[in-house]
Formats: structure tokens, sequence, C-alpha cells
């Protein structure tokens, strides 16, 4: 492969994975569409699933681009299946109940306002304009999630142990948001030309915006031996197929449908 | 009793908070600088920094606005409907009130 080809496949990997935790993340949240506690909560969380949405659009329409195969961004999201899906497994587990949802809110909108404040700075002009845009958008998905953390956390005894158990199920998910993307893959080489960042790079000023808050939220961070990972390189776990079933099973049903 | 759904003359505590005990806020957006907030509508929440955000989420969706006021309803006092005559019809035959017994010079614009 000459360096030119490597360099558009690292890049399409890349934007790929960014694209697809996004678009996940978005498919979990739309399923509170009519449920979630309160219709203004409701317009809220569709409106975070809307600007993820766009975000997907965006970096599954520059993967396609960059990998040159004729794929559309279609052909990625509705033509793949599991174990080519780069997502981190944090965005595809269950919901829970809405405590939980805001816990991995918090974690995950914490980590992308990092990572495209980071980005905004790459040296791919088209990764940086994608993040520009999108460091807004998840700056308020970080708000919202953080506001309603402290509220369930120091709120009432049931709210508070809601709080809790959503953070406990949350949180082993957390570290493959800092992992290497693949180990000795030529996606390190992304990072050494500013195109990407390292993800461990991200931990530390993630952590000092989500330690104060759990604090104020009288929460404790858990402690946990488990480190579930894998969802980079295809793996997933068993609540995936089940959405991706439902993400995909229109298109494929009926390749041409249209609105 | 009045029919109006005015805050402040809703009676019993059901009409101003949700099934979930949060009150209801009443919205004011200022659509760009220069002009002045006017009520977009209402929503309940259970304080004011998430009532913002939920304004900012309802009525703000199409850039409708630059900034946003929230107001609980129960704090804001209304006119009653059935107090209209005494209120508004006194300035009906008031005529002189309005700016109307001078000439408008043609060079002045948008008045």
């Amino acid at each position: 492969m000459s360096p030119a080809a490597a360099l558009d496949s690292a890049v399409a990997r890349y934007s790929l994975a960014l694209g697809d935790d996004a678009l996940v993340l978005c498919q979990r949240l739309c399923e509170w569409a009519t449920r979630a506690p309160a219709i203004e909560e409701d317009v809220a969380l569709m409106n975070v699933a809307l600007d993820l949405l766009g975000q997907a659009r965006s970096f599954l329409t520059y993967a396609a681009e960059r990998e040159g195969l004729g794929r559309t961004e279609d052909d990625l999201a509705y033509l793949r299946d599991e174990r080519d899906f780069s997502n981190v497994q944090l965005v595809e587990i269950e919901n829970g109940d809405f405590a939980t949802t805001m816990a991995r809110q918090l974690v995950f909108s914490a980590y992308q306002y990092q990572l495209y404040e980071a980005l905004s700075s790459s040296a791919d002009e088209q990764i940086a304009a994608i993040s520009e845009k999108a460091f807004k958008e998840v700056s308020y998905h970080r708000d919202h999630a953080a506001r309603w953390v402290v509220r369930l956390g120091d709120g009432t005894q049931e709210s508070h142990r809601r709080m809790a158990a959503g953070l406990e199920t949350v949180w082993p998910f957390a570290g493959e948001l800092f992992e290497p993307f693949e180990v000795g893959s030529e996606l390190s080489g992304l990072t050494e030309m500013s195109i990407a960042r390292d993800p461990a790079s991200l931990h530390d000023p993630w952590s000092a915006f989500v330690t104060p808050v759990l604090a104020e939220a009288t929460l404790e961070i858990p402690a946990t031996a488990w480190a579930p990972s894998g969802g980079r390189s295809g793996l997933h776990t068993e609540a995936f197929g089940y959405l991706l079933a439902e993400l995909q099973h229109l298109h494929r049903s009926f390749p041409d449908a249209k609105w | 009793m009045p029919t109006s759904r005015e805050p402040a003359t809703e009676t019993g505590a059901s009409a101003t908070t949700s099934q979930h005990g949060w009150p209801l806020w009443e919205v004011f957006v200022r659509p760009r600088r220069g002009l002045s907030h006017t009520h977009a509508g209402s929503l309940h929440a259970p304080d004011a920094e998430l009532a913002l955000r939920n304004a900012r989420d309802l009525y703000t969706r199409r850039q409708e606005g630059v900034s946003i006021w929230v107001v609980r309803s129960s704090d804001i006092t209304a006119s009653a409907p059935d107090e209209k005559d005494s209120f508004f019809d006194p300035a009906g035959d008031k005529v002189y009130r309005h700016p109307t017994f001078y000439e408008i010079p043609d060079e002045v614009e948008h008045l």
C-alpha cells in the first residue's frame, strides 16, 4: 500500500470510529422518545440525539470519502455487521433508568468535550471543522448531564440510590475511552501527524471535570477492577446486536426506502 | 370563574405543577439585540437553571433567540379577564392619547 493510500485508510478508520460512537449513542438515546420522565426532558434528549446524528453523518461521510471504496454514509451505517463497528462499548449498553442514562451522558459527553476541543486543531481540515462544530453541541450535552447528575445524586434518598447504581453500571466502561484505538497500527501515526489525538491524553482533563461533578452530587467514584474493552476492534456486548437490528432492519428490508 | 389559563388566575396547585411536582415556568425569548423579550410559552422544570435549559431546547431550536428569561408562573400577577371592562375600556374614547394631531414630515420613515 502506498503511503498516501495507507493514510487515507487510517483517517477513514479513525473517522469511522468517532462516527460509530455518535451513531450508536444516538440510536440508544432515541429509545427514550416518548418515554422520558417529562416531555421537556424528552425534547432535551432528542436534541442531544439529533446533534449526535449530525456528528455521525459528518464522520461517516468523511470516512466513506477517504476509504475510497465507493461506499456512502448509508452503506456504512446500515450495511455493516456487528464486528465491523468500532464504537466503544459504553455507547451501546442499555439505557437502564434515567439516572443510568444520565451517568453515561456525563461520562461520554465529558469525553467528547475534551476530544472535540483537541481535534478542533487537527491537522486534518475536515476533522477539525467537524470537531469545531460538534464541540459547541457537546458543551451543552455535558452541561445538561452534569446538572442532572448533581440533582439526582444530591436529591432524595431514592434518586441518590438510583444515581449511584447508574454510575456503578456505567463506570467500568469509561476506561475504554482512553485506550489506544489499535496498538501498533498506523492509527498511532495519525497522532504523530497531529491528525488524531492520543485518547490517553484526554483522561486527565476529563477527570478534572467529572470528579468535582460527582463530588457535588455526593457520589463516590465506583471502585472497579473489571475493565471491559474491545469495542474499537469490533468486540461488542450482547445488547449491541439487538440495537443494530433495530437500526438496520428497515434499510436492509427495503434498500431504496425513502421518506 | 375565569376560564383563561393565565397563571395567576389559576386556582389550586395542580394547574402550576406537573405530575412530578415540577413547577410551571413562563418563558420569554428575545429574538435579537434591540428587541424586547417576548412571551414564548411555558414549561415544567424542577428549578430555574433546568427551566432555562428546557426553554433553550423547546423554544430556541431554530435560532429564535439570543436571550431567555424564565419566571415562575406563580410569581406572575395577571389581570383577571372579568376586570377587562374597568381595566381597558376607559382608554377607548381618549383619542387624544394617540399621536394623530400633527403632520408627519415625509422624510421621517418608520414612525
